[in-house]
């Protein structure tokens, strides 16, 4: 933690950049990498070229330690002094001291969001590791890398998203593959319990953390795996991880995306955007409960309001009505029921439509309405339940975005959030719901990382050397 | 939306109840006069409203001015009973279930043949569309439901001062009435039936449904009932009285550990409803289910409901619905909603007639022509049920059991109430200086005073019609139903409003004009009357005698010795009764010697010498000497001042209080002795005017239109209020745009104690309105 702070306010310090500029052509000729990020200033956009993972075996902790407080000693004038010595240990020593002048932390590279029911991991996996890296690579490292990328699925309940994986990126000036991994939050403990049997703490990286579960379990990583946490802010994390993959694209695809036509099924197609000029957006992040931000700018945002109505109550609920146990059944159920049967409709009461007031008679007038009556509970299936459970969430969260989006008057709509997985009920519902009550006002986005955007926040604030990532 | 239509209770009107006997006298009451029928059928209630004429006997007087010497010399004026027919709205609310026995009841009850049509209106109206046209033979003409609602909420915000409270679960009292804003729009109703409808009302006639949600009570009730397998909505409530949402919710806490301080969310609130039951493996008790359900919807509900109220700007939200209906649960789950979401600044607001607002909008509808909203009209405390006892704890069955008729009943006022323009600020102008709802000591000891005091009031009723045989019976029906009426307001002070002092005195007029006795102390008065005018010219002639500044005083202590003659206070009564005697100087001798408990009587003395004022408006009080040898000459003096005088007294009988119809005949009388008043009169300086009232308090924002309109054409500057019911019990703290004196007699020793006094402790209250200070400075230093 402390090291993770003074190597942060080492950034800003000018005199760090100066030596640094004085070694960038020479690293950069012999790297492999061109970078696009990590410039602090104007002076350092070329950023630094290659350089090693920064732990170098048992004694890594210790030398990076050393290190520290020699650049400390160092100061502006100390080039001179790293040229001494033997030139593989000066190249090796100057490549750990640059990677912590340049603030660029030691592999691995984490960023974990813990939420209310599922976490979700982020890993850069570098693909421009130098034999000499390689040679150098810790043991542990080694394998944690060999088992997160070979695997799709982990242990019992842990998922890595392949199809999200987002490939040849270039983060901190290295190229690699960012890799999306879920698993319950209630498997939490088993994975402190991994990182302690792995030693993990012996590799002395940073776990950047946000949500909840970053400041409800830092004392568990702290006991019983001896890792700190660098707790960061859900909200920051969600804004500044969204915006980043925005620009970074999908593979050469866009991240964003619409419904063209949402209000008519039949032509109702999916289309790419981006989020050019994404300012100001209404950004609505459906995890187990829903947070609704005004996002203005990247660090000028406000929560406006947030609803407990949300993917966790139409799990919660769907568990107690249909007995199902994962967020993937409750949608398969969903997908073939039929909520009109468990939803009072406005032609259930008025034989058609309310004219007076403009309602249709398909609209959903009272949500479970239909199961006040006994005859109609004892005849109802489970998958009509799942499907009215869903609509009624998503309905209900469009309502109160839609509300917040006229409220605060923004005409962008950002949905995020793990509810939106593989849900395009839902997406399609919203969307509807969105350009319907708006009168084709408003416009509703979706993100094809739709959960993930709080652990890449994480990522990068570990990487944080520049504001243009 | 609409109530919901297909509910359980509703499918069990397949089984009617046909067992249970009506009771004539006490629910559908005024039957044989009935015409124009609306009917609200709801999912498990139905409520239906009719007009009727009330046929009772009210007493004139009448001057024998044009008869013969003799007779006027027995008699001071002619007193006779007359039928009159008034106009009564009856409201009854029943289950369902009783339907049938319910319009059989009415068809053999009907005699009015002139009723063609029923309106109907509520979610149930097209199911039972043919059991009504066929029962009655009426022709069921649908009307819509949001317009009924809205007009029947119009309607009651306009007529029935403490319509609306906020409620307080944990306060002493769990209900606080809100004095109703005189301009009632516009204003967010939020009905929640089986769905939500957000509806804004700008006018009488403008409203518009700006949004809803189907996440209502029927969501409550579907989803409740498919988790805990319990049918009755009722019983659901009281499952989720009883549960612990945090078991079944996911709180901030259960995520953060602690808050989440950056938001400043705390650990408490609920981050994901039914979030646990998402991950942990374990069964719910079905109250925490319930309640964890309960909470879901009420924010919901809450947070939609702010959403709207803050993009309409709009700052007074109604809540009602059958998810509201006088429950407890709902009804502080959304207050705390409202509470979170508006961080304070907006209230959840409730109707006590919330459940008739269908109805009584259907029969308004129906109504048009009669221009019901052109009346002022005035709940009947005789005849209404009142805002039952609704405590979750109690068995709902029982509860469903003593609300199975529920009654409210409107008197259509015969003048046309508004606000005293004089009023500082009407909106939050309170008439009652104690809210007996809020202080339990007082309830305690008035509930007791008004018991205590019944067989007197049975003993003068009964007196009061001493040719009558079945009197006594009257008397003793009237008896029961006080007393019943006390009862209950023990148990629930807050079934009229809030329960004050003066509800007291109005229930037990209500109760008495009920039984027929409109009058009950009209010979006491019409003796009092007489004696008094005897002494008049005495009393007038020993004024004039003295010196000015002396005489100022003399005046004063005139109208408040005669108001220690008093039939409404018991202490007075008791000594009024057993020593008809006691005399006018004698009330002098026990008044309280200066200075008075509340004194301002030099203030009012430097007044008096600067410039007269343009015009005084005089509240009067009791007959008698009160009216005749204390107030009278006061009014002289203000006559002979230069001072304009606007005599305001009761449009019908009050305990002792002297009437218009009195007052007229008392004038006169005077006039005849005493030129002053007699020029007064002719020139048009004395004038009289009805208070609209028939109540022995004072409530100066429902008064007579052209009370209102006399005070304004006046410029009165000046307002009198004499009494205890009127200066005292109301009034006492009421700020007016004009100098006011504030002149009682406190003649009961329970509330001299409270006051800081004793028995027959003097309250004068000269007040002058900040603003006017400067101007009157001048006048206090007379050139």
């Amino acid at each position: 933690m402390d090291n993770a702070e003074s190597m942060v306010d080492k950034k800003g310090e000018s005199g760090t950049f100066h030596v640094n500029n004085g070694i960038n052509g020479h690293v950069a000729n012999g790297g492999s990498c061109s970078c696009c990020c990590c410039g602090g200033g104007g002076s350092s956009s070329t950023g630094p070229g290659n350089c090693c993972s920064g732990v170098g075996g048992g004694s890594a902790f210790d030398s990076v330690q050393h290190l520290h407080h020699h650049h400390h000693h160092l100061g502006g004038g100390g080039d001179d002094a790293e040229c001494n010595g033997s030139p593989a240990k000066r190249c090796r020593l100057r490549r750990r001291t640059e990677s912590v002048r340049r603030s660029r932390p030691p592999f691995p590279w984490f960023g974990m969001d813990i939420g209310g029911t599922l976490v979700k991991l982020v890993y850069f996996e570098p693909v421009d590791i130098t034999a000499e890296e390689e040679q150098e690579e810790v043991e542990n490292l080694k394998s944690i890398r060999r088992y997160l990328t070979s695997n799709v699925a982990y242990g019992k309940t842990g998922v890595r998203d392949v199809h999200l994986e987002l490939r040849n990126m270039t983060m901190c000036g290295r190229t690699g593959n960012l890799h999306f991994i879920r698993f319950p939050t209630q498997a939490m403990p088993l994975f402190i319990q991994m990182g302690r049997d792995k030693n993990f703490s012996s590799l002395h990286t940073t776990l950047c953390a946000t949500g909840g579960g970053a400041y409800k379990f830092e004392n568990d990583f702290r006991t019983m795996a001896d890792l700190e946490l660098l707790k960061l802010d859900e909200l920051d994390c969600l804004i500044r991880g969204l915006l980043f993959v925005d620009r970074m694209g999908f593979n050469g695809r866009t991240e964003g995306y619409y419904f063209q036509n949402p209000s008519d099924t039949e032509s109702c197609v999916k289309k790419p955007c981006t989020l050019d000029n994404p300012f100001p957006m209404l950004l609505v992040n459906i995890g187990s409960g829903v947070s609704i931000l005004a996002v203005y700018s990247q660090s000028d945002y406000k929560r406006v309001t947030g609803t407990s109505l949300g993917g966790g109550t139409f799990l919660g609920l769907c568990c107690l009505l249909t007995g199902c146990e994962t967020f993937e059944e409750a949608l398969e159920m969903a997908s073939k029921g039929d909520s009109t049967n468990v939803d009072k409709l406005v032609r259930d009461i008025y034989g058609g439509d309310y004219e007076r007031f403009g309602l249709q008679g398909c609209a959903v007038a009272s949500s479970f309405g239909h199961m006040m009556c006994k005859e109609k509970r004892d005849s109802i299936s489970k998958e009509d339940l799942a499907r009215a459970m869903l609509v009624t969430i998503t309905n209900n969260i469009g309502s109160i975005a839609r509300m917040c989006a006229v409220n605060e008057k923004i005409e962008r709509v950002v949905f995020v959030g793990n509810f939106l997985r593989i849900n395009t009920v839902s997406t399609k519902l919203l969307a509807y719901a969105m350009d319907f009550w708006s009168k084709g006002q408003l416009r509703a986005l979706f993100l094809e990382h739709e959960g993930y955007f709080g652990a890449v926040g994480a990522l990068m604030e570990l990487l944080k050397t520049s504001d243009d990532l | 939306m609409a109530e919901c239509g297909g509910g359980d209770s509703s499918t069990s009107s397949h089984t009617m109840d046909k067992s249970i006997t009506l009771p004539p006298d006490e629910i559908f009451r005024n039957l044989e006069n009935a015409k124009r029928f609306a009917i609200d059928i709801g999912g498990s209630l139905t409520k239906l409203a009719y007009y009727s004429t009330v046929q009772h006997k009210v007493a004139k007087v009448r001057s024998f001015e044009h008869h013969t010497e003799d007779a006027a010399s027995d008699k001071l004026y002619e007193i006779s009973v007359q039928e009159e027919v008034t106009a009564r709205l009856h409201f009854i609310k029943f289950e369902n279930a009783y339907i049938e026995t319910c319009l059989d009841f009415i068809k053999d009850h009907l005699v009015n043949t002139e009723t063609k049509v029923i309106k109907a209106t509520g979610g149930g109206a097209h199911k039972f569309k043919e059991l009504i046209e066929r029962k009655l033979g009426l022709k069921v003409d649908k009307e819509d439901e949001m317009t009924c609602l809205i007009k029947g909420c119009n309607f009651v915000l306009r007529n029935i001062p403490h319509e609306v409270f906020v409620y307080a679960k944990h306060a002493d009292s769990e209900f606080r009435f809100q004095t109703t804003h005189p301009d009632i729009f516009p204003y967010l109703l939020v009905n929640i039936g089986s769905g939500v409808s957000i509806v804004k009302v700008e006018s009488e006639d403008k409203f518009e449904r700006i949004g809803g949600s189907s996440i209502g009570g029927g969501t409550f009730w579907g989803l409740g009932a498919l988790l805990t397998k319990t049918k009755r909505f009722d019983e659901l409530l009281q499952l989720a009285s009883r549960g612990q949402h945090t078991n079944v919710d996911m709180l901030v806490k259960d995520i953060y550990g602690g808050s989440y301080g950056s938001l400043g969310l705390t650990g408490d609130l609920i981050a994901s409803s039914f979030g646990k039951s998402a991950t942990a493996d374990k069964e719910f008790s079905k109250e925490d289910m319930a309640k964890s359900l309960l909470h879901m919807i009420s924010n919901d509900i809450g947070q939609l409901a702010c959403l709207y109220a803050k993009l309409h700007n709009l700052s007074r939200v109604y809540f009602g619905g059958f998810f509201i209906r006088g429950h407890p649960v709902t009804m502080h789950t959304i207050t705390y909603s409202i509470n979170f979401f508006t961080k304070g600044e907006v209230q959840a607001l409730f109707l006590r007639h919330e459940g008739y607002l269908g109805a009584i909008g259907a029969f308004l509808k129906g109504a048009e022509e009669d221009n019901p909203n052109q009346y002022s009209w005035g709940e009947n405390y005789a005849g209404s049920s009142g805002l039952m006892s609704v405590s979750p704890d109690m068995n709902p069955l029982q509860r469903a059991r003593s609300g199975t008729f529920d009654m409210l009943e409107m008197d259509r006022l015969e003048r046309q109430l508004v606000n005293l323009p004089l009023l500082q600020d009407s909106s939050s102008y309170i008439p009652d200086t104690v809210d007996l709802t809020e202080d339990a000591l007082a309830r305690e000891y008035w509930l007791d005073c008004f018991e205590e005091a019944l067989d007197g009031v049975v003993k003068r009723a009964i007196g009061s019609q001493p040719d009558i045989p079945e009197v006594t019976e009257r008397a003793e029906k009237f008896r029961q139903k006080y007393r019943n009426k006390l009862q209950t307001l023990r148990h629930q002070p807050f079934a009229y409003g809030s329960l004050t002092v003066r509800s007291l005195l109005d229930t037990r007029e209500h109760c008495l004009n009920e039984f027929n006795f409109p009058d009950p102390y009209l010979k006491i008065k019409e003796k009092e009357n007489d004696m008094a005018l005897k002494y008049y010219l005495k009393v007038v002639k020993s004024l004039e005698e003295l010196g000015w500044e002396q005489r100022q005083l003399a005046l004063v202590r005139g109208v408040l010795a005669g108001n220690v003659f008093d039939w409404g206070a018991k202490a007075v009564s008791d000594v009024l009764e057993s020593d008809p005697e006691f005399g006018f100087e004698e009330a002098k001798r026990q008044l309280e010697e200066r200075p008075w408990l509340v004194d301002s009587y030099d203030q009012w003395l430097q007044r008096l010498k600067g410039p007269p004022h343009k015009c005084a408006l005089f509240f009067v009080d009791n007959s008698g000497m009160d009216i005749i040898l204390g107030v009278m000459p006061f009014v002289r003096e203000l006559l002979s001042r230069g001072t304009e005088v606007v005599l305001a007294s009761n449009s019908g009988p009050a305990l002792n209080d002297v009437t218009n119809g009195e007052l007229q005949i008392l004038i006169e009388r005077i006039a005849a002795m005493d030129p002053v008043i007699q020029a007064g009169l002719m020139d048009d300086r004395l004038t009289l005017v009805q208070s609209g009232s028939s109540s022995p308090c004072l409530d100066l924002s429902r008064l007579d239109k052209v009370l209102a309109m006399v005070v304004r054409e006046r410029q009165t500057d000046l307002i009198v209020i004499e009494g205890m019911g009127r200066a005292i019990h109301t009034n006492y703290y009421a700020t007016l745009n004009c100098e006011s004196l504030k002149m009682a007699v406190i003649k009961n020793s329970w509330l001299a104690d409270r006051l800081g006094g004793k028995l027959f402790s003097v309250v004068f209250k000269y007040e002058v309105p900040a603003g006017k200070l400067s101007q009157n400075s001048s006048a206090l230093t007379p050139s």
